[in-house]
């Protein structure tokens, strides 16, 4: 178990990771989407309950936009700790590649959510209260944040094989 | 007033009644043959099936069945049983394989044969699964059927029983353990999972917005959250499954190497 955290990875690791790049990033991204969606759906719909399961305004196309993405999302974060557990079973996870993932996909989710769904859409607002664009701009700017931190990530971890060229 | 009992030696609770002792008899009836023959059977599959029937039994008859018809989120958890759940077990009593165990040759070839045909093969699918199971809600919520399903016992019998087959139809396609030459690839498995889940959430939402007919908005708003979050949990479990095989099945594929490391 010490080696796995030894400074200087075996080149046998290396190889292994940079083999499962790809998969490194979208079990993060997978997973990611979950997690965002999973909080919203916690935090926003049942604990503070700002969201609601419908409010008599949606329009259907909403309805529709919501239940693909709950699907998507349900289902991408079990996939994405399967291929997590696959990547540690081959000794090929790079955690910060899989982090960098995780942030892409809740910023993106995060950021789809609160412009196309709330505002195209019309999907339930963030909170119903009169200034609700701080709200807006709050939820947009963290998630835009995430995106390009994650983005960020995943180019400086990307793999520098010279295979590519 | 809606009459599920009745006191005639031929009302339909004492025929479904019997219909449910019979299915749970002859499956029964099959572990005995192959043991006999000399061929183990697997208790816990035996098990799963007879959860799977009882939980059919406890839907179509009894309270559950008599308040499923007057409240629409009654008849949503008798959906979610026996649809999602009672599925789940009655695929993992693989039915199929004890079928081709207990049979002599002959018949078990005929079986085969059958299950190998084109229009078999055809709705066993994934895709054509998923399109069965969500097209029959949506058909069933959305036209005035419901309203004859809420009038009348025999119907909403009638129409548990196809919940049960388009359920088992698509679980099976999807996970079951019975012999299939013909299984369909991991993403097409998870594409119809997908999008059987997005049709079923969207159903449930798209039922508080304009509630089936005969049925009140409060009603509609408990029934269509029991469909959304219900359906998460069966789901949930079906995700779970589909990916731990694909995990088992890449798990075989490793080499030597990736497995030393993995340790190291």
């Amino acid at each position: 178990m010490a080696s796995t955290h030894s400074a200087v990875p075996p080149p046998e690791r290396v190889a292994a990771r940079d083999a499962r790049s790809a998969q490194n990033a979208w079990s993060g991204v997978l997973f990611g989407v979950g997690l965002i969606a999973f909080c919203d759906e916690a935090v926003f719909h049942q604990l503070l309950h700002w969201h609601h399961f419908y409010d008599r305004s949606t329009p259907d196309v909403g309805l529709v936009s919501d239940g693909v993405f709950h699907a998507i999302s349900w289902f991408a974060t079990i996939a994405g700790l399967f291929l997590f557990a696959d990547l540690r079973r081959r000794g090929a996870l790079s955690p910060l590649r899989w982090w960098g993932g995780v942030l892409v996909g809740a910023g993106a989710f995060q950021l789809y959510d609160g412009t196309i769904q709330h505002k195209v859409l019309g999907l339930h607002q963030i909170r119903y209260v009169p200034n609700l664009l701080v709200y807006d701009l709050i939820w947009n700017i963290t998630a835009a944040l995430m995106l390009a931190a994650g983005i960020i990530v995943l180019v400086y971890t990307r793999r520098r094989a010279p295979s590519a060229k | 007033m809606h009459s599920h009992g009745g006191n005639g030696l031929l009302s339909l609770d004492t025929m479904l009644g019997l219909a449910v002792l019979g299915v749970a008899s002859l499956y029964l009836a099959g572990t005995v043959v192959t043991r006999r023959r000399g061929r183990p059977w697997r208790r816990m599959r035996t098990a799963s099936w007879l959860l799977g029937v009882g939980t059919i039994g406890v839907v179509m008859i009894g309270p559950l069945a008599v308040a499923a018809h007057e409240s629409f989120p009654a008849h949503m958890l008798g959906h979610l049983l026996a649809g999602m759940v009672a599925p789940l077990f009655l695929v993992a009593g693989t039915p199929v394989t004890l079928a081709l165990r207990a049979l002599d040759s002959r018949q078990a070839r005929v079986l085969s044969r059958l299950l190998r045909s084109r229009p078999a093969r055809t709705v066993a699918h994934p895709v054509t699964a998923a399109i069965i199971n969500v097209g029959s809600l949506w058909l069933l919520y959305r036209t005035p059927l419901a309203e004859v399903m809420f009038s009348s016992a025999f119907v909403h019998s009638l129409i548990t029983v196809h919940f049960v087959l388009a359920g088992y139809l698509f679980v099976a396609s999807l996970v079951g353990q019975d012999p299939n030459p013909h299984r369909a690839s991991f993403p097409v498995r998870a594409g119809a999972l997908v999008a059987a889940l997005a049709g079923h959430s969207i159903l449930a939402k798209y039922l508080v917005a304009h509630p089936p007919s005969g049925t009140t908005a409060a009603e509609a708003e408990v029934g269509g959250m029991l469909m959304y979050y219900g359906g998460d949990i069966a789901d949930a479990v079906l995700i779970i499954v589909l990916c731990l095989q694909w995990y088992r099945a890449a798990g075989k594929r490793l080499t030597p190497v990736t497995a030393r490391l993995a340790d190291g």
